[in-house]
């Protein structure tokens, strides 16, 4: 079957099959930064926003996507560099494998949220597991980000 | 991960249960669970197209959609606010954001599943589902029912005045509960949940007696059979539901009494006499209904 969808902002067409996930025809696409992690819908590696929302593109059904909106890290590239800078200073990535998740889940969390503390940023990104880090210098990352003069 | 042979997006649930039927086909929620399954499947049922992923609020009801999302039921300022943010706390502690975007409440209460927060939470409202062939019936029934190839099409929830408490502990965050207990009350009587036990949840009912709340909570937990898993046994199990369920007792006790104190009221009747002991006789008026048992 085939699919129609805008992916960071250029309509595309995709082949699926019926059971083909999100995260298969992103990367199909080029979008390499979405990453294929547990696929067991839990360590947010593979973060893409759908409509505006982070979903888990492992567990995205594509055939759901027709005519609607998915935005990869390739899509959100200045704000991402700009986090990313930040998760740098901070020794917030090590191996960096989980970092485009994480990144496109602050930046929702940014748009969802108005002015979280600590625990709702916790809470929040509590579905981006890192092995490298331990979270303390990503948060410190995020909280220079969050409070950063725009 | 499965295979599929069709993927179909119905118009109707009528077009839905027909294909429901065929025992190789799947009606597919927000796919977290689904996925984990193997095998080739015939054709995958997306519901996604019928508007069933809201909430609905009026003055008697909460009607929530099968396609709607842990999230919207997470953030919903109307539910939040009228049984005191249990189901934000039933969810928020449900793997993160990203999986409550997309993990429904249809998928979550017609799987039944030992670990479900959202089912053990639900339970001690007064929840109906609604079934496109079965009818509207009480949760705690078709929590009980057998796997069958109906729909489940609404989670009604009646605003029929219940204070309601949830919680659960977790070995780590975002894991599955290692026990999930919600309490709820109305008039004289209690409704108590327990999940993950771990087998999923029941519903327990209970008169409200005047015995002391540790009493009352040893009962409730006593009410329930209790089973070992990887994370962790049954008898640690029955212990946490004892302290759980007294602590949430003791939590609507608390909002009973900050509630009289707002209105400038008097103690509530519950606190007036307290702490209950055992073996105290209840008061007139305090006795609920006879039915208990898991």
């Amino acid at each position: 079957m085939e699919i129609q969808f805008v992916l960071n902002g250029r309509r595309v067409t995709a082949r699926i099959t019926p059971s083909t996930v999100l995260l298969d025809v992103v990367r199909e696409k080029g979008c390499y930064s979405v990453k294929r992690g547990c696929e067991t819908s839990n360590c947010g590696l593979c973060t893409v926003w759908l409509d505006g929302m982070p979903v888990l593109s492992c567990s995205t059904l594509a055939a759901r996507v027709e005519g609607r909106e998915v935005t990869t890290l390739e899509g959100v590239s200045r704000q991402a560099e700009e986090l990313g800078l930040f998760l740098a200073q901070e020794g917030g990535e090590q191996c960096g494998f989980c970092s485009p998740g994480l990144i496109m889940n602050v930046l929702a969390m940014e748009r969802e949220l108005d002015h979280p503390d600590q625990d709702a940023v916790r809470e929040y990104l509590a579905g981006n597991l890192c092995r490298c880090t331990g979270y303390a210098s990503q948060l410190r990352a995020i909280e220079k980000y969050l409070g950063r003069e725009v | 991960m499965f295979r599929a042979k069709e993927y179909k997006k119905v118009e109707s649930l009528e077009e839905a249960y027909e294909l429901n039927q065929k025992r190789s086909n799947v009606l597919v929620g927000g796919m977290m669970w689904l996925k984990m399954g193997r095998g080739q499947k015939g054709t995958l049922i997306d519901l996604s197209g019928l508007g069933l992923d809201q909430i609905q609020e009026d003055d008697k009801e909460f009607r929530i959609g099968c396609m709607c999302s842990l999230r919207k039921l997470e953030t919903h300022k109307g539910l939040n606010e009228y049984f005191d943010n249990i189901f934000r706390e039933c969810t928020r502690h449900i793997v993160g954001t990203q999986f409550r975007n997309g993990a429904t409440v249809g998928g979550s209460i017609f799987g039944r599943f030992g670990f479900s927060d959202i089912l053990a939470c639900m339970l001690v409202t007064d929840a109906w589902v609604e079934l496109y062939k079965g009818g509207t019936i009480p949760l705690a029934e078709f929590a009980a029912r057998a796997y069958d190839r109906d729909i489940l099409v609404r989670v009604i929830i009646r605003k029929d005045g219940r204070k309601a408490a949830y919680i659960t502990q977790r070995n780590s965050g975002t894991d599955f509960p290692v026990i999930a207990c919600g309490v709820a009350r109305k008039d004289g009587t209690y409704y108590f949940s327990v999940g993950a036990r771990p087998a999923k949840a029941a519903l327990v009912v209970r008169p409200v007696t005047g015995e002391s709340l540790a009493e009352q909570a040893r009962k409730a937990a006593e009410a329930y059979t209790y089973g070992d898993n990887m994370r962790a046994g049954g008898e640690y199990r029955r212990h946490l539901a004892q302290v759980y369920i007294r602590r949430l007792l003791e939590r609507l006790e608390q909002t009973d009494h900050k509630a009289g104190e707002d209105a400038g009221r008097p103690e509530p009747e519950s606190q007036k006499s307290g702490p209950w002991v055992a073996g105290q006789e209840p008061e007139a008026g305090r006795s609920g209904p006879a039915q208990e048992g898991v």
